[in-house]
């Protein structure tokens, strides 16, 4: 197990995509001392910037300690291991992630999770905005995978999403699942406005409050639970939803009826 | 004589024994600079995030990976060894703009072609059948946009466009002129005869990239025989291979090239280059509007669309070409079959119609499928089924030597454009020089397929001007190149009057005085003088 502690307080973002298990693994102290990371324009070695050290310890492969929320690009890309993080982590942890897990307790900047094809991200604290998302102008999404956030996530969660499973315990901002084709989401809690727009596929369930169910979806039944994953299903009743209907889209919207007494006006189209 | 002796003395010796020396690459049709270019940078982050460039002490940041930033462009250029490129199409209203973009890439000498084709003073004036009064607008307007050849993309199509229509063949009209392709075409290469203009008319044909069009081109050259005399080309067409697909729809295209390339290999009135496709993701840009709708249609991927006023139209739309689609693989099969078909590599140039067909950084590949069978073999058996029995290649026994290749990425590409300096090492050539790390006598450059990417893709020199700018793939020093422009001299020459300015009152958004590309808008002039006969 490796643990790093950053030397002081950044002001300027490290781009550090080399804090990865399979960057590190069977590399001597030494060697990973010497990687490459960028501290705004300046190019310098993991060794200048974070106190690198060894505990005998299997997992997590690797710990960052303390106030990380400059530190870039954690964990892109990786396939296995496992990276724990204590504090705060700068924006694009996980990033293309392929495998194994990163948990960050404290809170993900933006990106968080971006185009993920596999493997888990525990957040136990809050996620910021594009939470799984694309990066911009990209239509990639996350494939396959799974996040928890354990806090609130910010807006523009899973835009573009194909696969895979996004779980929140707490609310989210505007355009939950923006142009999502496939997956499941299940906030627990409220969901800001224009959920799903432009959705041709996949589920959103909500638990919480909805501000408002976006015109082009059209009501399709009642049903008194929703299966999330293996094991784990969310108790209604919920009124499902369908569309986008002016994309054409079979992506179903799941809301709890007893949080949304003012969906109640869509009972008598069923 | 003396001078030039002590120069000589002072020079620094390249022993270039056991490497491939070239004249300075000239690339004869590539998007760089402009508008349409621009917007897509705008419209692509995604595309640059994959390829991020950083600052050295020489080089300037930027970005890459289909549409780079300036100087990124210049740079990887100049690493492949090229000297001079030509920017293929240029909105006479967007030209400051790029002129600006021109100023800033560096490394090259280049040019720019206005879109004249749909133009309507050049409408008008071939509606009323007066050429000689064509022309001298046309002179004009090489002067005012600072252009170099005159550009016509899928003639009447783009007016027809700004109506929402399109004409789908060289003998349909166009609303509101009474006037055909057909006679825009010939129109037009009268004119540049007329003017004596260095390069032919430079012809995007209509109905590109729709099956069945070769039967289109194959009437277009036709068309063009009747202006032709002797044996100088008298029209280049561009990027044939989206010229030159036959079948009736998406479902049964396959190759026209064979048909194409017969035709062209009997006749000397036209000269052609590739746009040769590369299996990557691209974004691709064009004057042909109605083209990039059905682009759209075909995708749904993400578009923009635009009517430059009474000028031409334009569409940009990424584009992912890919081994396992049937029409890609068919597509990479016919540029490659075009080029091999025809007899004399004079006739054609090397080109991807960057970034249309795929980025310039892939010439390297291009390379060696054109010199070597193997590689053609390698990459066909990776594509789609059908596509490989479709395809012609592997019947083709035609490997290109390094004498060929010269021709169509340097000599015939300068011949074509009439570039007298470039192109050569012969005396009056501009100091442009590439030399690159292979032996042929050492190497079957047939064989050593990846041993020729390679050393095409890192020039070991590229000398600019006389300056070494690059070695061993590595940019030594910034270049400024020059902007080449027609000043075309005319008996009777254009005058601004009071009409002309309510004419562009009337056409245009912008006023006459914001409209010419004035001279302090070009960084290194270069303009040619030509004398007119009109």
């Amino acid at each position: 197990m490796i643990i790093l502690t950053p030397l002081r307080q950044f002001q300027f973002p490290v781009i550090a995509e080399c804090i990865n298990p399979d960057v590190f693994q069977g590399k001597s102290m030494n060697e990973i001392a010497a990687l490459e990371v960028w501290e705004g324009n300046r190019k310098k070695n993991l060794g200048d910037l974070f106190k690198i050290q060894e505990d005998p310890a299997e997992t997590p492969n690797i710990i960052l300690n303390g106030e990380s929320s400059q530190v870039r690009r954690v964990g892109m890309g990786m396939k296995n291991g496992e990276i724990e993080i204590y504090g705060n982590v700068g924006m694009h942890v996980g990033e293309k992630m392929e495998g194994g897990k990163i948990t960050v307790r404290g809170d993900a900047a933006g990106w968080a999770g971006s185009d993920m094809k596999g493997g888990l991200i525990e957040v136990l604290g809050n996620a910021a905005d594009y939470l799984a998302s694309p990066y911009r102008g990209s239509s990639g999404g996350m494939s396959k995978g799974k996040i928890i956030v354990h806090g609130n996530a910010g807006s523009d969660v899973a835009v573009f999403m194909k696969g895979g499973l996004i779980k929140i315990h707490g609310s989210t901002g505007p355009f939950l699942g923006f142009r999502m084709r496939g997956g499941t989401i299940h906030v627990e809690k409220d969901v800001g406005r224009r959920v799903a727009a432009c959705m041709t596929g996949g589920k959103i369930v909500i638990s919480g409050t909805l501000e408002d169910i976006p015109p082009t979806f059209t009501i399709d039944a009642i049903k008194p639970k929703v299966k999330i994953e293996e094991g784990d299903k969310a108790n209604g009743p919920f009124y499902v939803f369908l569309g986008d209907r002016a994309e054409e889209g079979k992506g179903k919207i799941f809301v709890l009826k007893e949080k949304n007494p003012k969906l109640n006006q869509y009972e008598k189209f069923l | 004589m003396q001078r030039l002796f002590e120069k000589l003395q002072k020079a620094k010796i390249i022993d270039a024994s056991g490497l491939t020396v070239f004249p300075g690459g000239v690339d004869i049709h590539t998007h760089i600079a402009g508008a349409e270019v621009n917007t897509g940078r705008l419209m692509r982050p995604e595309d640059h995030v994959k390829d991020v460039v950083r600052k050295t002490s020489v080089t300037r940041s930027g970005v890459g990976y289909s549409v780079p930033s300036t100087f990124t462009t210049g740079y990887r250029y100049s690493r492949m060894g090229y000297t001079t490129i030509m920017n293929p199409s240029m909105p006479p209203l967007e030209a400051k703009h790029t002129h600006e973009e021109l100023n800033d890439t560096p490394m090259l000498d280049k040019a720019s072609y206005p879109l004249l084709g749909d133009w309507w003073f050049v409408l008008e004036y071939l509606q009323k059948g007066d050429l000689t009064e064509c022309a001298k607008y046309v002179a004009w307007m090489m002067g005012t946009a600072k252009g170099y050849a005159i550009k016509i993309v899928n003639p009447g199509g783009l007016e027809s466009w700004g109506f929402g229509r399109n004409v789908h063949s060289i003998d349909d009209q166009v609303p509101n002129f009474c006037i055909t392709p057909r006679e825009i075409m010939c129109g037009l290469a009268k004119v540049n005869k007329m003017l004596n203009l260095p390069h032919t008319i430079h012809l995007h044909t209509n109905n590109l990239g729709l099956p069945g069009n070769y039967a289109t081109t194959l009437d277009t050259m036709r068309c063009l025989e009747s202006v032709a005399t002797g044996d100088k080309p008298v029209a280049h067409i561009t990027h044939l291979q989206f010229s030159s697909f036959a079948g009736d729809d998406w479902r049964t295209m396959r190759s026209g090239a064979e048909e194409v390339a017969k035709y062209i290999d009997n006749h000397n009135h036209i000269t052609f280059d590739m746009g040769q496709i590369i299996f990557t993701d691209t974004t691709t840009m064009t004057a042909d509007g109605p083209f990039e709708y059905t682009l759209y249609e075909l995708s749904g991927h993400k578009w923009v669309n635009s009517d430059v006023e009474t000028e031409t139209s334009g569409g940009i739309i990424p584009f992912h070409y890919k081994r396992n689609n049937v029409v890609n693989a068919t597509q990479w099969s016919i540029a490659l079959e075009l080029a091999l078909l025809v007899n004399d590599p004079w006739k054609w140039c090397m080109t991807t119609d960057h970034p249309n067909g795929g980025p310039f950084t892939a010439y390297p590949k291009i390379i060696a499928w054109l010199t070597s069978k193997k590689a053609r073999a390698a990459t066909l058996k990776k594509c789609h089924k059908k596509a490989q029995k479709r395809s012609l290649l592997p019947s083709m026994e035609r490997e290109l030597s390094l004498y060929d290749l010269a021709i169509v990425t340097r000599a015939g590409q300068a011949k074509t454009l009439g570039l007298k300096n470039k192109g050569h090492l012969g005396i009056g050539a501009d100091a442009d020089v590439a030399i690159f790390s292979l032996n042929p006598e050492k190497i079957d450059i047939a064989r050593k397929y990846k041993t020729v990417r390679r050393a095409f893709g890192d020039a070991a020199y590229t000398i600019k001007d006389g300056k070494i700018v690059v070695k061993d793939g590595e940019i030594l020093q910034h270049a400024d190149g020059r902007t080449i422009w027609l000043d075309v001299q005319t008996a009777e020459q254009v005058t601004v009057d009071e009409e002309m300015k309510r004419r562009f009152k009337e056409y245009w958004t912008v006023e006459y005085e914001n409209y010419p590309v004035t001279d302090h808008y070009i960084k290194v002039s270069d303009p040619i003088t030509i004398k007119a006969e009109v």
